[in-house]
């Protein structure tokens, strides 16, 4: 239980500065919403080595604190839209157990933009936002197969360095 | 990666590619002369057409203001009173479909096809 704590607690933390990197250096391609989605890379770790729930909460967590810190509320309603709807959609893919850990990631990219357009054309009440779907569909799959290949290749070393350590 | 992993990148890339098809083939029967919508909590509040330079600025209660400008042909917002500026540092838009969206606001400017015509004009 303190093991898992501490992990979790690590796992949060780099979660955060993930997105404090992002924040920090956007990509402005011109069009809102394309980004690597570094934070994810935390979320899929706790999601493979600790559970479902415990990313889930990571997610939550991390969410709240980066719209606390250094985003506004209307910033965090669209992060805590794509987010949610990322993660439940990657809990379920994965216990499907169709993809490996890139179609996972891929899913949760694509899903995560479509969750904050979503809530977007929800807001200002406009479904001419839907102009963007293509773009941010290929978008959200490419950083979800970067994102995904590294996520795998740490799954597996701290896995492996895991249980080492319980040994 | 699984080879169910490679078939699901390519089918996602293919239906993005679709989406893109189909908006730019819908787009493509009905543009002509484009204007400008600019709409406030989802209602309109004016067009301008593309092919007139004006600034304007869209002013509400609360203090709230974003600077619209339409510029050779391309609508931009120049200037926000927003903390994200997703808006400022989109790239101008012209085409039909394209908007502008300022959530804070709750902004959008919107590309639409201006008037319909009558078919000799739509076949050029």
């Amino acid at each position: 239980m303190a093991k898992k704590t501490a992990y979790m607690g690590m796992l949060t933390a780099l979660a955060l500065v993930f997105s404090y990197i992002e924040f920090l250096l956007p990509v402005n391609l011109g069009i809102p919403g394309i980004k690597l989605g570094l934070a994810n890379l935390a979320v899929m770790v706790t999601l493979y080595i600790i559970s479902a729930r415990a990313a889930f909460t990571l997610s939550l967590v991390r969410i709240l604190l980066t719209g606390f810190t250094f985003a506004n509320l209307s910033m965090m309603i669209y992060s805590l839209a794509g987010g949610m709807l990322s993660l439940i959609i990657m809990i379920l893919v994965k216990r499907s157990n169709l993809f490996s850990v890139t179609g996972v990631s891929v899913l949760g990219g694509v899903f995560h933009n479509l969750g904050q357009i979503i809530a977007a054309a929800l807001v200002v009440e406009t479904a001419g936002l839907l102009y963007y779907l293509p773009v941010l569909i290929l978008s959200g799959t490419i950083s979800g197969v970067l994102i995904g290949i590294l996520s795998s290749i740490l799954i597996q070393r701290l896995t492996k360095l895991i249980n080492d350590m319980q040994n | 990666m699984k080879k169910n992993d490679v078939i699901l990148v390519v089918a996602l890339a293919l239906l993005s590619l679709a989406v893109f098809g189909g908006i730019k083939l819908y787009s493509g029967f009905s543009t002509r002369e484009p204007e400008a919508v600019i709409y406030l909590d989802g209602e309109e509040k004016g067009r301008y057409s593309l092919s007139h330079n004006i600034t304007l600025e869209i002013r509400q209660d609360h203090g709230a203001y974003n600077i619209f400008e339409i510029k050779n042909g391309k609508a931009k917002i120049t200037e926000a009173s927003c903390p994200d500026k997703v808006c400022v540092n989109h790239r101008p838009v012209s085409g039909q479909g394209e908007s502008l969206v300022c959530l804070p606001n709750r902004v959008v400017v919107e590309i639409e096809n201006g008037e319909k015509l009558d078919i000799d004009a739509e076949t050029n």
